[in-house]
């Protein structure tokens, strides 16, 4: 709340957003905003960070997160929209410039944390307009505040006179924001919890959506590099007369990634690249492979490390056990690959640099480009276009500091632009896993002790020797089982990993789902009976484990050939339950129905919770079933969709999600589901073939 | 270096550009028009569909030499106010989520309800597997399609309305 507090008009001019005599955006704004801001006429009142309010009673939602479809320009709308009381169909949203005063240290979009670090500042910033326009209405009617309401976009008073936010915006501006305006309470919600139509459809149906790629600035070259192949290797030396012989390249220029190409369109600069001759020092990975990665990772697992959690007399419980069991669980490397490869558009100048691009940190961009030009933070402008998926990629600032570099070294703008290829091969990728377990039960078949030892790259930072991203949805294992003990091992072969969409718990929910359906078994119980159990003091994870399974019809006969599965995750602030239905059929694997039970506490648009339900799902199966990058001579094999295949619509199953409805503080949804759906899956194999699959993806040869 | 000649959404178009150009850069970054995305290069994801003379092409792969004398249509072109009945459908059950292969989607669905208007699961599945979206619109996708096939129906029936198959 402080940044809104501290927001009056001069830091808006200062910003360059707008101001009271009129928009100042103009070049500086991306062209959806550009278009969506002038649509707000020519007369624009900022109210806060967050709030524009325009003399047409247009009201311009500053959206200081990344559209990647995962629905904040619609849903921070929403709550933004209900706390003033506008007309939903005057809002408008642009994408917010880089401003840590306004939007706070590290601007940008992860985590799955749009609503919930939204939730109350965005309904403050709308409360505090609100009460703002009543204040310029009470006064110009020489009435009190408290005679006044707001409906529709309008401030009404007690003879029904109205006053459009449009006519009040100016008188407003120059007030005192309330230090605590007040907030609806939830029976009082118009706009949120309803499924309003998402503001970004009627752009993305037309081609009119300007993505990053989409960027243009006049002027301006385009560009691709040849990079190593090799991880960590440099260009040795390079002979550009070959490349530079190509009808329209203009320009060849050694960046810190490798050698920049830059013609006067993307295909020539690919066919200069073509034909550009470069030296390659492979470095100290030039015979790495995946199979040497893995003896690293079991290696490391197979010796005591670092304790991430411990509980009652953890690992010494499973001596004298009744009954004992270990497995080892294996994940693979992951590429993100969004259908938006990487790319970036940079303007460097003396004066000042421009960069448009689909980016999920702001900050990381804007720091990136200011540490390259050397120019202050003001004259380093961060252009927000649409995000072509992110899934965690596009928190890289890999493609952003490429394209700064080669505008800087070749002195015109450069739209910089990677080809499929470039983009999985370097990728900064989910790491892989390989992780040991073992578990315990006592006499009468309940798990009693639950030892962990993961071996893993740290891609999060270590704090006493953990790396919480590597351990979790494992560490924080939500079963009541009365010793634990989990250990992690850094194993780090030197691949670039980020995060990946749902992090650590993208494998290791594989990992404990299945292995708690193998204590199931093991004890003799069913699996959904096994995690009720263990679940009686979190009702809210227990309660989607059982609306999930109820709606799958758990424990009802299901056709010949046909077995259910179940898992369950507690993260970002969220719980979801997942039945998965598969077949074997030919030994081709048919995922039918997957049912999902999600609790996110306050639902802004349920529409938009059911979508990124659908979306985690999908990938998860895509993950699950289909990817895996491998190593070969310190290269990444896979080089496009036909050897890193991803689901397709053929291979969809029916989907259903049931929301839990509650009052409860907003949780994640963008990360919530992809866990859930392999272990489910699995867990469904198992009960049909009796086979325990333990590393994914999981191939049809896998299953006989 | 060759002179090509097409139509472009209903107009003539010249352009001056390497007979193996594909089509995809020769839209995108001569003519300026954005809406047909780059996705893969190869002919694997569908994100570049156009169609050419009425066949859903992936303009990725396809050189601009050879549409010369041929009909381009993107989906720039697809209907002036989005009313095309695919658009109607998608905007209808809000399919997009990031969008960035919708246009490819749109394109590839349209040109299936030309040859075919009323689809069975199994005529979506067989041309659409070759558009990928990886936010997972699939059952989206499936839905708006056999619903811009009720659409095309109604506006058959009555043929006043909009939403004819451009």
């Amino acid at each position: 709340m402080n940044a809104i507090r501290k927001v009056n008009r001069r830091n808006f001019l200062k910003v360059g957003v707008g101001g009271a005599a009129g928009l100042t955006i103009g070049f500086a704004l991306p062209e959806t905003s550009r278009l969506l801001a002038q649509s707000a006429g020519s007369r624009v009142f900022p109210l806060n960070g967050y709030v524009h309010v325009g003399a047409d009673d247009v009201v311009t939602f500053v959206l200081a997160k990344s559209e990647m479809g995962q629905g904040p320009m619609t849903a921070l709308s929403q709550m933004l929209a209900d706390e003033m009381d506008c007309d939903w169909k005057r809002i408008r949203t642009e994408f917010a410039p880089v401003d840590p005063r306004l939007y706070g240290p590290l601007q940008g979009t992860f985590g799955s944390m749009s609503i919930r670090t939204g939730w109350d500042p965005i309904r403050k910033a709308g409360a505090t307009a609100r009460e703002m326009l009543v204040e310029a209405a009470a006064q110009k009617w020489g009435v009190e505040k408290s005679r006044c309401h707001t409906e529709g976009g309008a401030v009404v008073n007690a003879e029904n006179q109205r006053l459009t936010f449009g006519s009040l915006a100016e008188s407003a501006a120059k007030l005192r924001p309330p230090s605590q305006p007040t907030l609806k309470t939830a029976s009082q919600y118009k706009i949120v919890g309803k499924s309003v139509k998402r503001l970004d459809t009627p752009l993305k149906v037309n081609g009119q959506a300007v993505f990053g790629i989409d960027a243009k600035v006049e002027g301006m070259q385009y560009a691709v590099v040849a990079r190593c192949p090799v991880f960590g290797g440099k260009v040795a030396s390079f002979d550009a007369t070959k490349a530079k012989a190509v009808p329209g390249v203009k320009q060849v220029v050694q960046i810190s990634s490798g050698v920049a190409v830059i013609a006067d369109n993307t295909w020539n600069a690919m066919e200069g690249r073509r034909a550009l001759e470069v030296k390659f020092d492979e470095g100290a990975l030039a015979n790495l492979n995946s199979a040497e990665i893995r003896t690293m990772m079991a290696e490391a697992a197979g010796k005591p490390g670092a304790i991430a959690r411990k509980e009652g007399s953890g690992e010494s419980a499973l001596t004298g056990a009744t009954k004992k069991l270990e497995a080892v669980y294996e994940a693979p490397y992951m590429s993100h690959a969004p259908m938006e490869p990487m790319n970036a558009t940079a303007h460097v100048r003396a004066d000042g640099c421009d960069v448009w691009a689909a980016t999920q940190i702001q900050t990381a961009a804007h720091g990136t480009a200011m540490q390259i030009t050397g120019l202050p933070p003001d004259k380093v402008k961060v252009h927000t276009l649409f995000l072509g998926g992110g899934f965690g990629r596009r928190g890289g600032d890999d493609f952003i500091r490429e394209a700064v570099e080669t505008s800087k070294a070749a002195g015109v703008p450069i739209k910089l632009t990677w080809s499929r290829e470039d983009d999985m091969t370097h990728d900064l990728y989910r790491p892989a896993s390989y992780t040991k377990f073992t578990g315990a039960l006592d006499a009468e078949g309940w798990p009693v002790a639950w030892h962990t030892r993961v071996g893993c790259p740290s891609f999060a930072g270590m704090q006493n020797g953990v790396d919480r991203a590597a351990v979790e949805g494992i560490a924080d294992l939500a079963y009541a089982i009365p010793n634990i003990q989990v250990e992690y091992t850094k194993a780090d072969p030197g691949i670039p990993t980020t995060y990946w969409r749902s992090v650590g718990y993208s494998q290791n929910t594989f990992f404990t789902e299945s292995f708690l359906d193998e204590l199931a078994v093991a004890g003799g119980k069913d699996p959904l009976e096994v995690r009720r159990r263990l679940l009686a003091n979190n009702p809210r994870m227990r309660a989607v484990v059982e609306l999930a399974a109820d709606k799958a019809g758990w424990g009802k006969p299901l056709p010949a050939g046909r077995a259910r599965g179940i898992a369950v995750v507690n993260n970002i602030g969220s719980f979801n339950a997942q039945v998965a239905e598969v077949s074997i059929d030919k030994g081709k694997l048919r995922v039918h129905r997957v049912v999902c039970a999600v609790d996110c506490g306050q639902v802004v648009n349920p529409a938009i919770v059911e979508q990124q339900i659908q979306s985690g799902i999908v990938y998860g199966l895509s993950a699950g079933l289909k990817g895996g990058i491998t190593i070969d001579k310190g290269r990444v094999q896979q080089q496009n969709f036909n050897t890193y295949e991803v689901l397709r619509i053929d291979e969809m199953p029916v989907v259903e999600v049931h929301i839990v409805r509650n009052q409860n503080a907003p949780g994640g949804i963008g990360e919530a589901s992809t866990p859930t759906t392999a272990p489910a899956v699995a867990n469904a194999i198992f009960a049909l073939t009796g086979k325990r699959l333990r590393k994914l993806p999981i191939r049809n040869e896998d299953l006989a | 270096m060759a002179t090509i000649k097409f139509t472009l959404n209903g107009k003539p178009q010249t352009v001056d550009a390497p007979e193996k150009m594909p089509l995809l850069w020769v839209l995108r970054d001569t003519l300026g028009m954005t809406g047909t995305k780059f996705g893969c290069g190869a002919a694997l994801c569908g994100a570049c569909t156009v169609h050419l003379n009425g066949t859903a092409i992936r303009s990725c792969s396809t050189p601009v030499s050879n549409v010369a004398g041929k009909n381009v249509l993107t989906i720039e072109g697809l209907s002036p106010d989005s009313s095309h009945a695919v658009q109607q459908a998608w905007v209808e059950q809000d399919v997009p989520q990031c969008g960035y292969c919708q246009s490819g989607q749109i394109m590839a669905a349209a040109a299936l309800l030309a040859k075919k208007a009323k689809p069975t699961d199994a005529d979506i599945d067989e041309v659409m597997r070759g558009n990928i979206c990886r936010c997972g619109t699939y059952q989206s996708i499936r839905s708006a399609i056999h619903r811009a096939s009720e659409i095309l129906t109604a506006s058959n029936a009555n043929p006043a309305s909009k939403g004819g198959v451009a």
